[in-house]
């Protein structure tokens, strides 16, 4: 567990400063994710721990959004006065994202014999 | 007041124990009612949460930077989370590669079209400049959504709502979306979700599909990386 956040910390620091040395516009966490990815390709595996506090945190990912979602307290005054047009631009746009991006996906690639598929009751 | 309360007051209040603790209290009453009522997406356990301390900090006259200040111990795990991601992704690392370029083409697909007709939509129906400039980035996560409105001429902490927003919307009618459209391929679901609702539709495809999952939390990576070099230069071609 302690020596897992270690790790994920390392990633996520040795991201932030590759993305400032090389002035990236990508932030950190994710450069920290592709190179947490290079060292599972380089290893050929997951490691018991870290599988678990992975698993751990993104089981409760949902959380990690909840501070920032508090913050539409300070936009209170802007949401009412353009309640239209952001609900219809959220809804609309999230919509077609999900729907079109998963859409050509699908469409593109071709379904191997082992692929899962789900429909219906609790899908995504 | 008396003065013990008072003083008691004066500490909660400066101390980042009360908004930590609030955080996770108002998130596991949020959980309890979308299991309690047969975990209906509508019910969406980040929009129950958030309501409730909002409404708490509104009633306590607390305002939202006070707040944020105990909040912020949750909001730094976002970064770890995100590097924590790669593990989801090794495991399906064989599927990944077999479908690269459908991937590819989707998240190109997905990502241009969750931008444009979010400000398309909002120009049509009258919508300020800064209105539509904070929309843009809406669908990837918040650390980057965050930084690309900042480079446009967004305002951060709006873009951060649209965030929550876009993926409570996600995860609510995602479901209902797909199935519309015919999808069934659980790595196109996913990847649907992970592209056009980072996290909040990760979390939410993590709970329904171990694939769905995996392809969701690449969704959102990559589309973070897209949006943050492309949105930029979009913005620069049409506004200016």
């Amino acid at each position: 567990m302690l020596g897992t956040l270690t790790l994920l910390l390392s990633c996520q620091l040795a991201g932030e400063l590759t993305a400032r040395l090389l002035h990236l516009p990508v932030p950190g966490p994710v450069i920290g994710m592709v190179l947490l990815f290079v060292g599972l390709l380089v290893r050929g595996g997951v490691p018991e721990p870290l599988q678990e506090t992975a698993g751990g945190i993104l089981r409760h990912l949902s959380l990690l959004f909840v501070p920032a979602g508090v913050g539409v307290m300070a936009h209170l005054n802007r949401l009412e006065a353009e309640a239209l047009p952001i609900a219809a631009a959220l809804l609309g746009s999230t919509l077609i994202g999900v729907a079109l991006t998963a859409w050509v996906m699908s469409v593109l690639s071709r379904r191997g014999p082992d692929a899962e598929t789900g429909h219906g009751e609790d899908a995504s | 007041m008396s003065p013990d309360f008072h003083e008691i007051w004066v500490y909660l209040s400066a101390s980042p124990l009360a908004g930590l603790t609030l955080t996770l209290a108002a998130y596991q009453a949020g959980m309890w009612v979308f299991e309690r009522f047969g975990r209906r997406p509508a019910l969406n356990p980040v929009m129950i949460a958030v309501l409730l301390i909002a409404a708490t900090l509104m009633v306590a006259g607390i305002d939202y930077r006070t707040y944020f200040d105990g909040a912020q111990f949750v909001h730094f795990l976002l970064g770890p989370a995100t590097v924590a991601l790669a593990v989801p992704l090794y495991r399906q690392f064989q599927q990944v590669r077999r479908s690269a370029v459908a991937l590819l083409v989707a998240l190109l697909t997905g990502s241009a079209a969750s931008a444009l007709s979010a400000v398309a939509i909002a120009w049509a129906l009258g919508a300020s400049e800064r209105t539509m400039l904070s929309l843009a980035p809406k669908s990837v996560t918040s650390p980057i959504a965050m930084g690309v409105s900042e480079q446009i001429g967004g305002l951060p902490s709006l873009t951060a709502v649209f965030v929550i927003l876009t993926g409570i919307i996600a995860a609510s009618f995602g479901t209902w979306v797909l199935n519309l459209v015919r999808v069934t391929d659980w790595r196109a679901r996913g990847f649907g979700m992970g592209v056009a609702a980072h996290g909040i539709g990760t979390a939410r495809a993590l709970q329904v599909n171990e694939v769905a999952g995996a392809f969701a939390g690449l969704g959102m990576g990559l589309n973070g990386l897209v949006t943050a070099i492309l949105l930029p230069v979009l913005y620069r071609l049409f506004f200016t």
